[in-house]
């Protein structure tokens, strides 16, 4: 992984107790760093979406049990002010294309459009079981303020690594 | 009716509801993986007091932080409150943000939009 300042990374399985870990250190952490309330409420939101997408994917039972137990793979920086917060995970071939699809129509997206297109799914999109809705994606680019950048790498024929990295705007 | 009084948590806020009163209150953090279970004791209350409404309904939403997950539950909560809005009884919901948060004022804007109940922005200082 990229040099700088990191404050806290973690690879393996993403649980419901260990969410409530990272959550309450990196609260502590940025209480310390004595950072504005704006861009902690802002961080500790991001990293809630990014850490329950962790979460709820790790549960598919599409993925393989072997790749599940070493599944996630997380990372908070901050760099000359900056913070940014990155995920890893493996998802299956088949789930790729609809992921790269959502997260381009995000990107291509302004603020304005965002905003409206939030609503929409806010109001007119299903609840999944696990209570995601896909609204995670778009609150995660609403809040950051800029454009998210990911990654696919290929593991086997069935396999793929996806990585998303989330640069908190200033 | 029964009131509904939870506690809060690091992952779920308080809710007060007194049906005899029409008061309820939102505080604190909603970030719980799953929300729907948590939201559902609020939701039913909410169905079964449309039945027997007072003539006002005070709500006071004062969220800190909440989750995707949650953001559905409580257009949920508020989708009820708009059937009690357009049957006997006048509803308010103030939307309480810390100053310098734009995006829980954002997020309140949202919700205004969808919902037709009458909605009050309240800025509060920062804790």
């Amino acid at each position: 992984m990229e040099k700088g300042n990191i404050m806290l990374s973690f690879k393996g399985e993403v649980t419901s107790d260990l969410l409530t870990s990272i959550l309450q250190i990196m609260e502590s952490k940025m209480e310390t760093l004595d950072e504005s309330p704006k861009i902690k409420k802002k961080v500790y939101n991001i990293l809630v979406e990014c850490l329950q997408n962790l979460y709820h994917h790790i549960d598919e039972d599409d993925v393989s049990t072997i790749i599940k137990e070493n599944s996630a793979l997380f990372m908070i920086k901050k760099e000359d002010g900056e913070y940014s917060i990155m995920t890893g995970n493996f998802i299956t071939k088949d789930n790729v294309d609809s992921l790269k699809h959502r997260l381009d129509k995000i990107n291509q997206m302004d603020k304005d459009e965002l905003k409206d297109y939030y609503k929409e799914v806010l109001n007119n999109g299903e609840m999944s079981a696990k209570g995601g809705g896909g609204l995670g994606m778009i609150d995660i680019a609403r809040k950051s303020g800029k454009k998210l950048e990911y990654h696919f790498d290929k593991v086997d024929d069935y396999h793929y690594f996806f990585s998303l990295n989330i640069k908190v705007a200033q | 009716m029964k009131d509904i009084k939870i506690e809060g948590s690091p992952k779920t806020p308080i809710i007060e509801f007194n049906p005899s009163t029409g008061y309820l209150l939102v505080r604190g953090r909603s970030i719980p993986e799953n929300s729907i279970d948590f939201y559902k004791s609020l939701i039913d209350a909410l169905e079964a007091y449309n039945i027997n409404s007072q003539p006002d309904t005070k709500v006071d939403i004062q969220l800190e932080y909440f989750n995707t997950s949650s953001s559905k539950c409580i257009l949920d909560v508020f989708k009820k409150l708009e059937v009690i809005n357009s049957g006997g009884s006048n509803v308010v919901i103030n939307w309480y943000y810390e100053e310098d948060d734009e995006d829980m004022l954002e997020a309140g804007e949202d919700y205004q939009a969808i919902i037709n109940v009458p909605f009050k922005m309240i800025e509060v200082e920062e804790k």
